[in-house]
């Protein structure tokens, strides 16, 4: 047999660290090619409206500029969304404004100061028009689907059972938008070759879809557009789509005949590249008094665009973590003039765990039960379709975590426990996330030095997939790990889908081990009939691969460059193409886990300070302990900035977004970040994909901003139902 | 951001004559404002004036009180032993600022001159009196939550961002400067102004005046002082409300008192009111609770903010028993 994965993998340390300390990983904007010039782009200063006019000619006066493209000299492109997952994108094609700082220019010239110096000369009259931003009083639709999915669904009688349980509650939960706000600014970095085909650096999550759209923009075949995303500085899905910046790269190169970069503005980063749209959710629950739920209903309500739908997918959870036998969740929308929203990180569940696990918590108080004991008498076996989990470890989760937060001290009365002047608060909520994963292919070569080589076009989105995929290789053919070079986000590699649904581990570390297996069988070919080999005559089942080689368990065997010397070969090669099979057919498939927070609550002044967080996750085959430890770290502040910190603000009378810049929109700094202590679970699942993983990039931030409105209640008496939670509500409510 | 030149100064009146010459100069010091107040297009000086050659630096330390240069950076300040021995509240001021790398840049007399945090002012696209007088304020009926309660106009709303200016209100400095008429030497209450119908006037410096030091007498309540900041985030963060507080108290007795309020006017706001309610009064709870009262008396919401007005009188409150318990 070939070696086997370890449930939780080592705590490898990353293998592109010292490149990305040392500053010499590339990222999109630090391709310095011959003959670049720069592109800076000029956005709306209105939320709806026309173009009257562009003048530029003061800011073609500036020195160094090659060009000002507005609406009226832009190459026409094909602005039409490539495909249902892609944006529809503001690509200067007419006069209409749909967004504040939407795209109207990009200023183009031999230096970046030249170019900034020339876009805030290019002087754009509009002729506004009243926009609709208003979200409570905007007209309410159901869409069609929610990314595929029914955007409804319901069986028994939710109405009825609720009204006849003993205990009831129905609550309405909102939250406000968010951006992303990776550290890295969108960057593209386009160049036109003289063969007509176009290679674009471009800060992506996934370097096939990308290319995938170029091409459709400009009419190219597919083949002919050559994306390379080497590194990303975070994504957090607002890289997982292309945007209008990044055609607009293109298209200025095409303009002036010359690579371009664009790299976006922190202010750009807030209109140009996706939010988390704002939500407003209704979620009754009836219970009986042992606790047990006897009916559900979680209902949705978010904001898109005018011109495109994106719908988050807020009460999907609902139907994972305790549906009982009457349910019903559904989801609908509100058309306002901002740009169109996108996934960001836990899309769905980050809001839908606030409004569920809130109101799992105001159901225990309303029972006198303790929170983690409702939700582990409402445990369930299969998801509201009733298709079985293919594993699950929430309670696993919930006791572990409750133990070594030691969760038993907690006195359940509001306001019972105090620390000096500060009173204290013990909140929990629990956790999930869907296991996705896509078609992905992946190459192993094994050369006659022992080096190994792995590529896939899959994109490390930061979090560690060139150390993870580097350890599934060199565990599975027994080769140390710096043995592997691992080489990822290049269009031109084996396919890979976007770094996003937290699918990536997933689909391109099970095409890891199935081309890991190909090369096996290509090696064991070749010595099978090889009267030289040790291995001659021996059953491929006594041969594993460990020790840099093939060998039995009696230690007799060769190495691979052993093999592949004698057969004169420079390289072997093992190629897989990894899919999903029909298990999402049959199978519930999801991570769980479960927060358990400890906060102090500053009575008159209104403020919340995070003491400890524990955290436990069952996300099935850990790959590699630490950087998947520091993953969770990341989802956890994630949470925390939604929770206390992050809202984006439109002024709205003229959606404009006025708090665009991490001064006024805040992030938490370390010193908001408490000590966290995150649990792995070990957990086996052999049915989601062949190496067991479920995908943890989006796991840690759900449920963290419920664990901590929960919290805030048990120091307080205060139920806040509104994100984030800042001083004013406590002091006004 | 748009071109423009660059000139060291060499002396201080030549710096002062150069800002004359060229209306559209500025002096530039540690850079952490106007650099990005240019980044954002607000600021288009000509002309960046750099004096940090000017022999402006230092901290010397007198029984008569503490003077200390414009050029001395926020951490040096901050860092200082006599100012920490007799200025609690300046240094806790001066360290729950910004970040410690712009503490190391930036210096005081810019720290003084720093302009608001205001989201209208600070995006050319939308109308503000203080930038385009007559333009209308913007943040009036807007996203407000940050402006202020008190001292306002209807020609504008915006706060103060100083943590610092706050404690100098509080510790009584006086701010010495120099310009074309000569050497001033200013009040720091008389020094900044409020918005009225001129918000785009924010001090009474005259055009090319220069900061020289920044004054803290000895022998007020600012030896037992602390500053207090109430904000959402724990860091690198403006304040929602400050208060820098100062109590003399003898025989529990308050003898004399300071406060001040940042985050709730156009300028750093002394509570005169309720340092009256204070003196003579006993040390305790009681007293502050009562005193407070007075800080958020006068102030008036706009909508978002509207939850200042009772934290301004909460946080004094707080303040007050913090500064007693100082030894």
């Amino acid at each position: 047999m070939s070696a086997s994965l370890p449930l939780v993998g080592a705590p490898n340390d990353r293998v592109d660290g010292r490149r990305k300390i040392t500053g010499t990983a590339p990222y999109s904007a630090e391709y310095p090619l011959p003959g670049l010039v720069h592109a800076v782009m000029v956005t709306a200063t209105i939320g709806k409206g026309r173009i009257t006019s562009i003048d530029s000619r003061a800011a073609e006066r500036v020195p160094g500029v090659v060009a000002i493209m507005t609406h009226e000299n832009a190459p026409h492109v094909d602005q039409k969304p490539a495909d249902e997952m892609a944006q529809e994108l503001m690509l200067l094609q007419d006069d209409i404004v749909r967004y504040d700082r939407q795209p109207v220019a990009v200023a183009i010239a031999d230096r970046f100061e030249h170019a900034v110096d020339a876009a805030s000369r290019v002087i754009v009259h509009y002729a506004p028009e009243e926009p609709s931003i208003a979200f409570g009083r905007g007209e309410r639709y159901a869409p069609k689907e929610v990314h595929g999915e029914p955007a409804a669904f319901s069986k028994g009688n939710p109405d009825a059972a609720i009204a006849a349980s003993a205990v009831r509650l129905d609550n309405v939960y909102t939250t406000p938008v968010y951006h992303h706000n990776p550290m890295e600014p969108h960057a593209t970095t386009a160049v036109w070759n003289s063969d007509g085909s176009l290679t674009v650096y471009d800060a992506t999550q996934g370097v096939d879809t990308d290319a995938r759209t170029y091409a459709h923009h400009f009419g190219l075949p597919v083949g002919q557009v050559h994306v390379i995303s080497k590194f990303i500085g975070g994504g957090f899905g607002c890289k997982g789509t292309t945007w209008s910046h990044a055609v607009l790269s293109a298209m200025s190169a095409k303009l002036t005949g010359r690579p371009v970069k664009l790299v976006l503005t922190r202010p750009q980063m807030f209109s140009s590249v996706g939010f988390r749209p704002q939500t407003q959710q209704r979620v009754a629950l009836g219970a009986e008094r042992d606790g047990r739920l006897s009916g559900q209903i979680h209902t949705a309500t978010t904001q898109t665009s005018t011109f495109a739908e994106f719908v988050e997918p807020s009460a999907m959870l609902s139907g994972v973590l305790y549906p009982p036998a009457n349910f019903a969740m559904s989801h609908e929308l509100v058309r306002l003039n901002t740009a169109t929203p996108t996934f960001m990180r836990a899309p769905g569940e980050s809001t839908g765990s606030f409004a569920l696990e809130s109101a799992m918590d105001e159901l225990a108080v309303a029972l006198a039960l303790d929170p983690v004991e409702l939700r582990l008498r409402n445990d369930v076996t299969a998801d509201a379709h009733g298709l079985p989990f293919s594993s699950r470890s929430l309670r696993a989760c919930l006791t572990q975590a409750a133990d070594r937060f030691d969760w038993k001290r907690r006195t359940p009365q509001p306001g019972s426990m105090r620390t000096g002047d500060h009173l204290v608060g013990l909140g929990m909520a629990a956790a999930t996330y869907p296991t996705n994963r896509s078609a992905a292919s992946a190459l192993v070569r094994i050369a006659a030095d022992g080096s190994v080589t792995v590529q896939s076009a899959g994109v490390d989105i930061g979090t560690g997939a060139y150390t993870a995929f580097a350890g599934v290789a060199a565990d599975l053919l027994g080769v140390p790990i710096a043995n592997v070079r691992m080489e990822l986000g290049d269009s031109s590699y084996p396919a890979a889908p976007v770094a996003g649904g937290s699918q990536l581990t997933a689909s391109v570390g099970s095409a890891v081990k199935l081309a890991v297996l190909d090369a096996r069988a290509n090696l064991l070919a070749l010595v099978a009939n090889d009267p030289a080999s040790p291995l001659h005559g021996v059953a491929a089942d006594a041969i594993a691969m460990t020790n840099g080689g093939l060998f039995t368990a009696g230690g007799r065997g060769e190495t691979y460059p052993a093999i592949l010397t004698r057969h004169g070969l420079a390289a072997l090669e093992g190629r897989a193409d990894a899919q999903p099979g029909a298990e999402k057919k049959t199978y519930a498939m999801h991570a769980f886990g479960a927060h358990f927070v400890e906060l102090h609550v500053d009575e008159a002044l209104g403020t919340i300070h995070l003491q400890r967080i524990v955290s436990a996750f069952a996300s099935g085959r850990i790959l590699n302990a630490k950087t998947a430890t520091s993953q969770y770290y990341g989802g956890i502040t994630f949470g925390i900035g939604m929770a206390l910190l992050e809202q984006t603000h439109f002024d709205d009378r003229t959606a404009r977004i006025m708090n665009a810049n991490l001064a006024d929109y805040l992030v938490p700094t370390s010193a908001d970040v408490p000590p966290i202590e995150v649990i792995i679970v070990p957990e086996e699942d052999t049915i989601v994909n062949e190496i067991g993983v479920k995908g943890i990039g989006e796991i840690g931030s759900v449920g963290v901003a419920a664990a901590i409105a929960n919290a805030v209640y048990h120091a307080t008496g205060r139920r806040i139902r509104d994100l984030p939670i800042t001083p004013e509500k406590l002091l006004l409510t | 951001m748009r071109p423009v030149a660059y000139a060291r100064a060499t002396d201080a009146g030549a710096a002062i004559a150069f800002a004359l010459a060229d209306p559209q100069a500025e002096f530039i010091a540690g850079g952490t404002n106007v650099i990005d107040l240019m980044k954002d297009d607000v600021a288009r000086p000509s002309t960046l004036v750099d004096i940090t050659r000017l022999p402006l630096g230092g901290i010397t330390s007198a029984a008569s009180g503490i003077r200390i240069g414009a050029l001395a950076r926020m951490s040096e300040v901050a860092d200082h032993p006599a100012v920490q021995a007799n200025f609690p509240a300046v240094v806790q001021a001066l360290n729950e600022s910004a970040s410690p790398q712009l503490r190391n840049m930036a210096t005081i007399g810019g720290n003084v001159m720093q302009r608001t945090r205001c989201t209208y002012f600070r995006d050319v696209s939308q109308p503000c009196n203080k930038r385009a007088p007559g333009a209308g304020c913007a943040a009036i009926g807007g996203v407000n939550r940050m402006h202020s309660v008190i001292g306002t106009s209807p020609h504008c709303i915006c706060a103060h961002a100083s943590d610092l200016a706050v404690a100098l209100v509080m510790s009584g400095a006086t701010i010495h400067t120099r310009g074309a008429g000569g050497e001033r030497s200013i009040p720091i209450e008389a020094f900044y102004l409020l918005p009225g119908t001129t918000p785009q006037r924010e001090t009474v410096l005259e055009r090319g005046e220069l900061i020289e030091a920044i004054e803290l007498p000895a022998g007020t309540p600012a030896r037992r002082s602390v500053y207090l900041k109430v904000r959402d985030r724990r860091q690198y963060e403006f304040a929602l409300v400050s208060v820098a507080a100062g109590l003399d108290v003898a025989g529990g007795m308050i003898r004399d008192a300071r406060v001040a309020l940042g985050g709730v006017a156009p300028k750093p706001w002394r509570a005169h009111d309720v340092e009256a309610h204070l003196i003579g009064k006993p040390a305790n709870a009681q007293t502050y609770a009562a005193a407070a009262a007075y800080a958020s008396a006068g102030m008036r919401g706009f909508g978002e903010n509207d939850f200042k007005v009772p934290l301004a009188g909460r946080a004094v409150a707080r303040a007050l028993a913090m500064a007693e318990a100082v030894a």
